[in-house]
């Protein structure tokens, strides 16, 4: 490293940006080591790349890989009974190449996004790549984590490196306070409406402020996953004592002598105070109400007791047809409130917003209640172990009392993808779902998604239309009535 | 990879932003089409722009920019902000590939999508908004009266108007685009760079190295 660079005051990316270089490319690209390498089952294609092209596997022991995109969420699967072409791809190539793969229906298996903390597999400074957009979650660890496309998979798995060009840096302070109806999932979404779908597009993004020092973990990861949606590159959050809390004890986190080096190094991560970002935004969540969305871009959001926006008040000509297409798509008319809208469907997964604190605030919604008859209201966990806690804790019983299917861990629904495509919300159909996007037929061709957090989607399958959670008894700031 | 010097051809302008990789490649089913006679290929690359392209029938929508007659044959899209956010699906830009586009000129690009062109032959150019509106100005509609032609060696663009616009390509990318050398075979040769990296980085962060803490 040149010592002028040591001596600028550095941000946090900008620092576990310098540890990573291994070569200078020129025009702002450099070449940089992937210390971590986590395969989903749709990428799983590159490891025949890789025997095609007669390249070996570069570093397995830094390779890893769970399924979860295309398998069953079917609630008692007999997984030896079970197989798709994907998942034996990763079955037959991990045992062919030797790196690790978390079987389905296996302690630590589970969503791609979900795993890789949960097992200790993100460390702070680290780099993580992997084939899909919300590698970012990650970045609530600390970790400079990006989504790559399948060319770049394969160049990962013959290189253990990645040709990245510097980004820029932007910081998103948040100040105040979350609890009750007010989640993570309703700052991050507050945001992303007002930053705009591509607002950081290409940045790396860090999130701080009080909101996000308060913040728990599970909320973090929250955050950092919906960065993309605002066009982020990566997400960040520098690590604090929650952070190495958190990791502590992880099966594959440090132990003994080497967590206590690697905690005193993570400790010196944070962004120097003189730092310079590009651009700075600040955002006061004391005042938002629980936030939906009613487009088809995770930017086209409101508070629940907001009216949907009319396009004729827009004045730029490209979002007022995007408003007007969305308008339509959504089968949704202008000036008109969302609340009351009935829906068909709830989906309580991805790796947004599945893991066990969010099934809890779900469950507590949901506690003693029914899902409207004509609902179909699904609680998919993020992963082999969120549900094995959930169990313990006797979520499984609130939800399935209440008529929600108790589902196995995977993304299932969230991109329409489960069970190789028949996990999916039907064409028309309109849901409530906890997850990242609500692209035009994301859930399946000519699904209706509204983002919402866990609480907001429980409160709309109890009531079958889109309602205030704020109605069932959960304060703003506060805790269950 | 085919060496990419030169793209000439009409330039088809698709005026919107956000335009995000499940609407260039959405996944969908098969009765979605009304001629099911065509082949798996053929309805793979049928996919591309679906939502856009079809209306609820299957049947074509005329107003889509690629199903009018100047740009059936396109080589060149023009769009607006952020093109091809979204999803990691590199199918986004396999089905613009097989479509025959070889350049994209936008305002800004999703960053997986963006890096994913270059691995594909695709040339993904940046303009500023006054520059796009221009081109899009001369598109007009299509056909060959309307041609563009995109240099790499020049980084250029010259307009039907005979108006040349300069652009910015990192030079790495663009002597891959001009040699067919992809980013592979690039990285594999600097092998030693890499070895001495990790040999050093082993030393400081010995926790992110597995089998050696394992071992200890
Ligand atoms: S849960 Fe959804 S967003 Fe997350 S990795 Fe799976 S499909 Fe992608």
């Amino acid at each position: 490293m040149p010592a002028a660079a040591e001596r600028r005051p550095r941000t946090l990316f900008q620092k576990i940006w310098d540890d990573h270089v291994i070569a200078d490319m020129g025009d702002d690209y450099f070449l940089l080591h992937v210390d971590r390498h986590v395969v989903h089952d749709m990428g799983g294609r590159s490891f025949a790349g890789l025997r095609n092209r007669g390249l070996a596997l570069k570093n397995p022991e830094l390779t890893f890989a769970t399924a979860d995109h295309a398998i069953p969420t079917t609630p008692g699967i007999s997984w030896s009974e079970y197989s798709n072409p994907y998942l034996e791809n990763l079955r037959e190539s991990s045992k062919a190449l030797g790196f690790k793969f978390f079987d389905p229906g296996q302690p630590g298996s589970g969503v791609v996004h979900v795993v890789a903390p949960e097992q200790g597999i993100a460390l702070p400074g680290a780099t993580l790549a992997c084939g899909d957009s919300h590698t970012c979650t990650v970045g609530a660890l600390g970790v400079m984590g990006w989504g790559v496309g399948q060319s770049e998979l394969l160049h990962i798995l013959a290189t253990q490196t990645s040709i990245q060009k510097r980004a820029g840096n932007m910081l998103i302070e948040i100040e105040g306070r979350m609890g009750g109806a007010i989640t993570a999932k309703d700052v991050i979404l507050h945001i992303i409406r007002q930053t705009g779908a591509s607002g950081a597009r290409g940045l790396g993004v860090e999130f701080a402020g009080s909101a996000i020092r308060s913040m728990p973990m599970e909320g973090r990861f929250t955050i950092c996953n919906m960065a993309t949606e605002m066009g982020a590159r990566y997400g960040l959050i520098a690590p604090d004592e929650v952070t190495f809390e958190y990791l502590r004890g992880r099966p594959y986190a440090p132990a003994g002598a080497l967590w206590e080096s690697a905690v005193a190094s993570w400790r010196h991560l944070a962004g120097d105070a003189d730092a310079i970002f590009e651009k700075t935004l600040r955002f006061s969540i004391d005042q938002i109400a629980p936030q939906i969305s009613w487009g088809t871009s995770p930017d086209q959001v409101i508070g629940i007791d907001e009216n949907i926006p009319d396009p004729d008040g827009e004045p730029d000509a490209f979002k007022r047809k995007a408003m007007m297409a969305a308008l339509e798509y959504t089968g949704l008319a202008a000036g008109k409130p969302l609340a009351g809208t009935s829906i068909d469907h709830v989906f309580i997964g991805s790796c947004t917003n599945a893991r066990i604190s969010d099934l809890r605030l779900a469950a507590a919604v949901a506690r003693g209640r029914r899902v409207a008859a004509h609902v179909a209201a699904w609680v998919v966990p993020g992963s082999f172990n969120v549900k094995e806690q959930a169990e313990k804790e006797g979520l499984d019983r609130i939800f399935l009392e209440a008529g929600f299917q108790w589902r196995n861990a995977g993304c299932s629904m969230c991109g329409g993808m489960g069970d190789l495509s028949r996990e999916k919300i039907p064409s028309g159909k309109r849901a409530v779902s906890t997850t990242n996007r609500n692209f035009v037929g994301r859930q399946g061709p000519g699904s209706r998604t509204h983002l919402a957090s866990p609480a907001m989607a429980a409160a709309a399958a109890i009531a079958g239309h889109i309602a205030d959670v704020r109605e069932f008894g959960i304060e703003a700031h506060g805790t269950f009535a | 990879m085919e060496p990419l010097l030169e793209i000439r051809g009409p330039a088809a302008p698709l005026p919107l932003d956000d335009i995000n990789t499940d609407m260039i490649a959405p996944t969908r089913p098969r009765a979605h089409l009304s001629n099911t006679k065509i082949s798996e290929r053929e309805f793979e690359a049928a996919a591309l722009f679906a939502p856009l392209r079809y209306d609820a029938s299957g049947a074509e929508n005329p107003s889509f920019v690629l199903n009018q007659p100047g740009f059936r044959a396109a080589r060149i899209l023009l769009s607006g902000r952020n093109f091809g956010c979204g999803s990691s699906r590199e199918q986004a830009v396999w089905l613009l590939a097989d479509f025959g586009i070889r350049c994209i000129i936008a305002q800004s690009y999703g960053g997986i999508f963006y890096d994913s062109c270059f691995k594909n032959g695709i040339l993904p150019v940046i303009l500023p908004t006054n520059t796009l509106n221009d081109l899009m100005q001369e598109a007009a509609t299509g056909g060959s009266e309307h041609d563009f032609t995109v240099s790499v060696a020049e980084r250029s663009i010259v307009l039907p108007s005979g108006r040349a616009i300069k652009f910015d390509l990192p030079e790495f990318r663009r002597a891959a685009l001009m040699s067919g050398v992809d980013d592979i075979d690039m990285t594999l040769s600097r092998n030693t760079e890499i070895a001495a990296f990790v040999d050093r980085d082993r030393a400081a962060r010995p926790w992110i190295y597995l089998a050696q803490q394992r071992s200890v």
